[in-house]
């Protein structure tokens, strides 16, 4: 039998346009915890989406070996039988149902004429058992915390006889007295011989979890160690040591006056969440200040929240043109002099069967009133004046936004709040999933707009571009601001270090 | 000579495409269809002056309902509670004249007043109790049908006074329905001519002049065409004047103003509307007001039809103008919806109702009939969609 309970060997994905994997080879020996890590994009999840099958086999190239046998996964159920099973950062869990019900939700026990619930509950105590979990199987689901759901996912793994555990960034939203018992945990199943793969931003979960590391970047293998030889600075560099080939038109200009200052803010959801907790930073005319920070890091929170975007309670001091101001909504934001671009187009920026030209005047519509009424004449040459601007590809703007390609969408959302004309433009992830020629005409408007003194927010996972567009950053970590730099002194392997800094 | 030179002045690129609107093609298509299968069917009678007039009178009230329907629809809700609260205030009005002898006016203000305080506390719960609109006006098709029987004391309540019969079940003088049909092409043509101008200055795509007066003229062919049948009748029924007068005035609330837009944005993607400044509450709640204001006219024409006001009036119309959105393009999911198509879709479904019963036809076909109607228009719709 072969050391090693899984072996993906030269595998190679392309989406339409992208290579998201490129001849990525990725060994993990039995019984070991082995760390996936590489920034987002990377390539992490497209693989771990090829190893349980959602990608079927002939959608890409390459090798699968388990346990020294080939294998063929034509959907997610074949990679189950396999033994394969991925915990995802959103659970597959049903709230309303008893904990005993999840863990047995897809086994035969649930798909009898008639349940036996003696016998589920029995065997629900002894998979908790086994996960160390005391709680009672006939417990809702919803009730327990987000951590504990975690353990749930597992538990239900280990009843398929998952002997390849892969977990996909398993404590970005736990606390961590959950984080503790998880590692725990999954210290414990290596003992009882379960191989897990650990895709974490994490690097100190990784330094204490992981027996073996691999770092994936822009779809490539970078390298495989073993812990001993690393350190997180080690890590990072090798995540990030990519050359800045992406051009950025960056410009020096003037900066201006502070525009905004916010001083301890924090945000709690109605939901009781907390969003964001702890944040100070100022905004000045003219000026582009980059916000990097891993996902759920509280980037787009910070922002949507102080647009007024969630329902809940802000503390902390928000002062815009020197005027404390308590921003309820939207509305009032706008009329503060806010604009934000969200990261979901599709979403939260458009009304995908609306007009483009409707699309772009949603936000002022007052401008094109006249008398109460819409002047349709004057919003089809305002539209039409805003996306000339942009180079909007679309011969008519009364066709429906959802007909237009991505770049050309966010151009379009991009005109809506260049219509309010704002004081403060905030963009989270502007240039997502849009293409290269886009990009620089996006970033080339990015500029026009700072030197006419409009302060602009340009939130982003992509580090070059944070780096290449930013006059100054702002990091995030652990829904708390973590790091300020200069322009001058930024660079990659610093964001990843305070992006990765563990909680105080 | 003239217009000609003007066009060969502008760019190219300045002629506006014909939008080839699929829906409301396949809408007229399949009236027309209907139409000429029932005349064939009625040997000619289904198109006789007397029968469309009837085929109008019997519209009204469902249309009134689809009109409101529409923006509620579009908006991305739903009310089960129209054909009750109709039932409801055409009740209330004919109590108060009938039994306390209030005289017509009154009666029918305090209809509309009802209509639209009833809708004003279901959009309270739909919009800030967040209760989804399909059990608010659940409840309140129960709630305001149990009203209508405890306070009419389950009886029939008659006569009106002839004012009050007058609304539903008088006609225009020959001359005034030719003078307004008139009036109507006149207004249709001044607003296409002073868009034209604008569009021009501003230096917009226009379409070929052929192309907007050519539906003009279309448009004044079949007014004047369907003034003169009715005229070879008793004349143009008032409750089709109603219907054609808040139609337009719906259709220039839905394009022209700020909740209009705002409602189809609302119900095409509530999360970017929210983020777009638009508050949400008020315009869901004044969407309801509207709704039930128009519910409580309808509850007027109804009874002034009847003559009198029933514990069953109106029951199951709001099925009727939910069908008659659905059947004119209007999008259960929101966003997506016209009041002129709503208009057709309820002239689809009387027309159904009436030709069927000119054929003598038992009213359990009607029935089975405009079921299977409303599945066809949702599934062309839906083809048409995956097509594009």
């Amino acid at each position: 039998m072969s050391e090693f309970a899984l072996q993906m060997k030269e595998i190679t994905k392309e989406f339409p346009g992208v290579k998201a994997l490129d001849r990525v080879s990725f060994s993990v020996k039995k019984g070991e915890i082995h760390a996936l890590c590489g920034e987002n994009g990377a390539g992490k999840s497209t693989l771990m989406k090829i190893l349980s099958g959602v990608y079927p086999s002939g959608s890409f190239t390459g090798e699968i070996i388990i346990n020294g046998q080939v294998v063929d996964f034509k959907d997610i159920k074949a990679s189950q039988e396999a033994g394969v099973a991925i915990i995802y950062q959103e659970l597959a869990l049903v709230p309303e149902m008893t904990v005993a019900e999840n863990i047995f939700l897809s086994s035969d026990l649930m798909r009898k004429p008639v349940i036996d619930w003696a016998i589920l509950y029995a065997k629900a105590k002894y998979w908790l058992d086994q996960i160390g979990l005391a709680i009672d199987p006939q417990m809702r689901l919803g009730d327990l915390t987000v951590g504990k759901q975690q353990l749930i996912e597992i538990a239900k793994a280990l009843t398929k006889k998952a002997d390849l555990l892969i977990l996909d960034e398993p404590t970005a939203a736990l606390t961590e007295s959950d984080v503790e018992v998880l590692i725990r945990l999954l210290k414990e199943l290596k003992h009882k011989g379960v191989t897990c793969i650990y895709i974490s931003h994490k690097l100190g979960e990784v330094m204490e979890l992981a027996d073996t590391v691999t770092v994936l970047r822009d779809g490539q293998t970078v390298s495989t160690d073993p812990i001993n030889q690393l350190t997180e600075r080690k890590i990072v560099t090798k995540m990030v040591g990519r050359e800045l080939t992406d051009f950025f038109p960056y410009q020096k200009h003037a900066i201006g006056a502070e525009v905004m200052r916010v001083e301890h803010y924090h945000f709690r959801h109605i939901s009781g969440e907390m969003l964001v907790k702890q944040a100070s930073f100022t905004l000045n005319k003219g000026e582009i200040l980059g916000v990097a920070g891993l996902m759920g890091s509280g980037r787009t929170e910070l922002f949507t929240s102080l647009f007024g975007g969630y329902p809940g309670m802000a503390s902390g001091r928000v002062i815009i043109d020197g005027c404390e101001l308590k921003i309820k909504g939207p509305a009032e934001a706008i009329a503060a002099g806010l604009a934000y671009l969200s990261e979901d187009r599709k979403k939260y920026g458009l009304i995908l069967n609306m007009e483009i030209s409707k699309n772009a005047t949603l936000a002022a519509l007052n401008k094109v009133m006249s008398g109460g009424l819409i002047d349709r004449a004057l919003e089809l040459q305002k539209a039409e004046t805003l996306t000339n601007k942009m180079k909007l590809k679309a011969h008519n703007l009364e066709a429906h936004v959802g007909q237009l390609s991505g770049g050309n969408q966010q151009k379009v959302v991009l005109s809506k709040w260049l219509f309010t004309e704002p004081k403060i433009l905030i963009l989270d992830e502007p240039t997502r999933g849009i293409d290269v020629g886009a990009k620089y005409e996006i970033y080339k408007i990015i500029n026009e707009l700072a030197s006419q003194g409009v302060a602009i927010v340009i939130i982003s996972s992509e580090l070059p571009e944070v780096l290449g567009m930013s006059d100054r950053i702002l990091v995030m970590s652990e829904r708390e601001v973590t790091g300020h730099l200069l322009r001058s002194e930024a660079s990659q392997e610093k964001i990843m270090q305070y992006a990765t800094a563990r909680r105080r | 000579m003239k217009v000609k030179q003007a066009l060969e002045q502008k760019p190219l690129n300045n002629k506006r495409k014909l939008n080839l609107n699929v829906q409301s093609y396949t809408l007229i298509i399949a009236l027309i269809a209907i139409a000429l299968i029932f005349s064939f069917l009625t040997n000619g009678e289904f198109l006789s002056p007397r029968n469309l007039s009837n085929l109008f009178n019997q519209m009204a009230v469902i249309s009134v309902l689809s009109i409101g329907m529409t923006l509620i629809i579009v908006a991305g809700h739903i009310d089960l509670s129209v054909g009750s609260l109709a039932g409801l205030t055409g009740g209330i009005a004919a109590i108060l004249q009938v039994w306390h002898g209030w005289g017509t006016i009154p009666v029918i203000l305090i209809a509309l007043l009802t209509g639209a305080l009833l809708g004003l506390w279901q959009g309270w719960w739909v919009a800030y109790r967040m209760v989804p609109a399909f059990i608010v006006t659940l409840g309140g098709q129960l709630i305001f049908r149990g009203i209508l029987i405890g306070i009419s004391q389950g009886r029939t309540i008659a006569p009106l006074e002839p004012s009050f019969r007058f609304i539903a079940n008088s006609y225009l003088p020959f001359s005034l329905g030719y003078l307004l049909a008139c009036l109507g092409i006149l207004i249709m043509f001044v607003v296409t001519w002073r868009s034209r101008v604008r569009r021009n200055s501003l230096n917009l795509q226009l379409h070929s002049p052929f192309v907007d007066y050519g539906k003009i003229a279309l448009y004044a062919v079949f007014t004047l065409f369907i003034t003169f049948m009715l005229n070879l009748y008793y004349g143009v029924p008032l409750p089709m004047l109603i219907v054609v007068l808040l139609g337009t005035f719906f259709i220039f609330i839905a394009n022209q103003t700020a909740f209009g837009r705002y409602i189809y944005a609302i119900g095409g993607n509530k999360e970017a509307a929210a983020l777009s400044g638009i508050n949400m509450k008020r315009n869901t709640l004044s969407v309801f007001v509207v709704m039930g204001t128009l519910a409580g006219l309808a509850g007027v024409m109804l009874t002034s039809r009847l003559n009198a006001a029933t514990v069953s009036a109106g029951d199951m119309y709001e099925l009727d103008a939910i069908a008659a959105c659905v059947i004119g393009g209007a999008s259960l999911t929101g966003g997506k919806g016209k009041i002129v198509g709503a208009i057709i879709g309820a002239l689809i479904m009387a027309s159904i109702d009436n030709g069927m019963s000119m054929m003598n036809l038992q009213t359990f076909w009607q029935y089975i009939v405009k079921g299977l109607i409303l599945i066809v228009a949702v599934w062309i719709d839906i083809a048409n969609k995956h097509k594009a």
